[in-house]
């Protein structure tokens, strides 16, 4: 635990380029640059996988033909960096106080093989797992607003990974709290 | 981040000139644009002497999320009441619109008791920009340090720091 580190910039809401611009809400791009190499097929998606959950709180109807830059960089990976980076991502969005429709944070789950559900696990664990599942949970009501699976499982087992992930998420919004509460008092 | 209000005066920074409309960087996410008519006493024939680079004060004639924001400098009666360009030397800085808030409540103590240590002009810009001029560069500098560190200091830190200047 705390090997993963991402840098989050967050630049917005700008104008935005004519063939970019949407008329009726902000148009968000998200660059994730990986530690080492360019960035591959593999960021690309996970680009879209942020860029759709931003998307899904960010109240872009407020600020029309802008656009909003999300740039992460990956400082160092060892192990859960989807859900690292969707913490990142939201914390910009807070520090840079974009209206939101709610917080969300990022909880990873890795399915051993006998079974036991692990949370935010190593690199290590991520390889010897049956499947890992990605879930991005809302702060209202702790509903999902993404989740990926790499790997198979049975549904019960679905559910029960999201369960987990949806009480885990309760320490990450204190954690959130307590880092913007120490921010913005001297 | 600032977003341009109807009514909100504020400080812009002339970025180009478009034929007969400046385009002046407000901190928004777009630049607004003002008119060469829109100063006080200019005509087609005497139009005013703005560069690109000079800070303007003026206020949002429109300023909604679908268009572009547009300022004027001057009031409904057609008299710039303060606003128009903001003369040579002097110092813009950056400050959170929170503080901008604060000292353009009514009784805002901080500057009165500034004015108490050193004569100043003024320009609060709703924008988060202030432009100071003092009669030297340090005493510029010493009230754009005040008014920074004001974000954080209580009132009896304020009026420390200030006692320590005007003993020196």
């Amino acid at each position: 635990p705390g090997d993963t580190s991402v840098l989050a910039g967050l630049y917005g809401p700008a104008e935005a380029k004519i063939s970019k611009e949407l008329p009726d809400r902000a148009a968000l791009e998200v660059l994730l640059r990986p530690k080492v190499g360019l960035p591959g097929v593999l960021e690309r998606s996970r680009e879209q996988l942020l860029r759709q959950t931003c998307e899904a709180v960010i109240l872009g109807v407020l600020h029309p033909r802008t656009a909003i830059s999300l740039v992460l960089q990956v400082l160092s990976d060892a192990g859960s960096l989807l859900s690292c980076c969707l913490n990142a991502a939201c914390m910009a969005l807070l520090d840079a106080g974009l209206p939101l429709a709610a917080l969300f944070c990022g909880v990873t789950c890795a399915l051993q093989p006998d079974g036991t559900i692990l949370l935010d696990p190593t690199a290590r664990q991520e390889q010897e797992a049956r499947a890992i599942l990605t879930f991005a949970i809302a702060s209202t009501e702790r509903k999902v607003l993404m989740s990926t699976t790499k790997g198979s499982c049975s549904v019960e087992e679905m559910q029960q990974c999201l369960a987990a992930a949806q009480r885990a998420a309760t320490t990450i919004f204190q954690f959130y709290r307590d880092s913007v509460r120490r921010r913005y008092s001297k | 981040q600032y977003v341009p209000v109807k009514g909100d005066h504020v400080i812009g920074i002339v970025t180009a000139k478009a034929g007969d409309v400046f385009r002046l960087d407000v901190g928004g996410s777009e630049p607004a644009s003002l008119s060469y008519l829109a100063f006080e006493g200019a005509t087609k024939r005497n139009r005013p002497n703005v560069q690109v680079g000079d800070l303007i004060y003026g206020q949002f004639v429109v300023a909604n999320k679908d268009m572009e924001p547009e300022m004027v400098c001057i009031d409904s009666s057609g008299k710039s009441s303060g606003m128009g360009i903001i003369g040579q030397d002097g110092f813009l800085f950056k400050v959170t619109l929170g503080l901008i808030r604060k000292l353009l409540a009514p009784k805002c103590e901080i500057i009165q008791e500034l004015s108490q240590l050193y004569p100043f002009e003024l320009v609060i810009g709703m924008n988060g920009r202030i432009w100071v001029k003092a009669k030297t560069v340090q005493q510029t500098l010493i009230v754009v340090n005040i008014l920074e560190a004001c974000e954080y200091m209580t009132a009896e830190q304020r009026k420390q720091a200030l006692a320590k200047l005007s003993g020196n």
